[in-house]
């Protein structure tokens, strides 16, 4: 079966998209990447250490040549900050891919969809593949579309939560109402949250702390590669109607009488 | 000797161009974005590109990050 996601001509082999915030090291930020078996992982853009020479560089554990860089925004309140985030990221010449975040406030990590809306369509404009990290609402949804986004990244829950897809209702809507890839993005706090998110139809789901985060995390990136992939079946061979009360599965034809 | 600002720290270099100033503070050109006074310099202008007194200068690359 072929069932390959492509975004904009590009293709991804995997449906499990991931972080690689928050690891103790570059060796287990690999080996939980390799586990996971994704094709795309996000980088942040930040300064380098000028004091302290003796820091390694990501770029030598992650190779741009075999995965796919998605560098993001995170951090950034303004859409100014977002925007010259963003051109630096563009700069280091590894991908026109930016996964943009406009946040609102830093208590909750939720974005500023106003600013959102404005980044994602200066950037889409500039040439940019946009994937902006916005809320669960529909409405936002169909405007960023609009605005040229080239995906949208709904959340889950907030960043680093861990509570799982909180209003699976919503994302359905997203994915009856955008004619784009749907990702969902950030609150995956285990397998299930995955398989939920494929089984809804999702495109492909982003996850960071929930590896990062886990007290084994490759084996947790190995057990969310396979949740992608029984959700992602159980979604296209289509589930059964959910009812309320019993069928048999045995017949009753045969009973002893 | 000029004084600069490199990633918010004030510093006095010999640098006169970002390609000295890269070498000044070991870092390797290949992997690093610089921006001098909000403007990205290409990384073919390093060679050329001078820096002078009261220059702003940051230099970024890729972090972990989700």
């Amino acid at each position: 079966m072929d069932d390959k996601l492509i975004i904009r001509g590009i293709e991804f082999n995997s449906r499990l998209w991931v972080g690689t915030g928050k690891y103790k090291s570059f060796e287990e930020t690999t080996l939980a990447i390799e586990a996971s078996g994704a094709d795309v992982v996000t980088v942040a853009v930040r300064r380098v250490n000028i004091i302290d020479r003796s820091k390694e560089n990501l770029l030598d554990y992650i190779d741009p040549r075999k995965y796919k860089i998605l560098p993001n925004t995170a951090g950034c309140y303004t859409v100014e900050e977002a925007l010259r985030y963003a051109r630096l990221a563009r700069e280091a010449g590894v991908s026109d891919m930016v996964k943009l975040e406009v946040i609102g406030d830093d208590k909750t990590l939720f974005p500023d969809v106003c600013g959102l809306l404005k980044a994602t369509e200066i950037l889409a404009k500039e040439g940019f593949i946009v994937f902006p990290y916005t809320n669960d609402d529909p409405i936002t949804a169909k405007r960023l579309a609009d605005a040229g986004a080239a995906a949208v990244m709904p959340l889950g829950a907030p960043i680093g939560s861990g509570l799982g897809i909180r209003n699976p209702y919503n994302i359905k809507i997203i994915l009856e109402t955008v004619n784009l890839p749907v990702i969902v993005d950030a609150g995956v706090g285990t397998a299930s949250d995955v398989a939920i998110a494929m089984e809804l139809g999702c495109d492909a789901v982003l996850v960071n702390t929930a590896i990062a985060g886990a007290k084994n995390p490759v084996m947790m990136a190995e057990a969310l590669k396979h949740a992608w992939i029984a959700g992602r079946l159980a979604y296209k061979s289509g589930r059964i109607p959910k009812k309320l009360y019993a069928s048999a599965s045995s017949p009753l034809e045969g009973m002893l009488t | 000797m000029i004084n600069v600002k490199v990633n918010g720290v004030l510093m006095n270099v010999s640098a006169s161009t970002i390609a000295e100033l890269l070498s000044e503070l070991q870092i390797d050109p290949d992997r690093v974005v610089v921006e001098v006074n909000l403007e990205i310099v290409k990384k073919e202008r390093f060679n050329e590109f001078t820096i002078k007194d009261g220059d702003s200068i940051e230099i970024v690359n890729f972090v972990g990050g989700g």
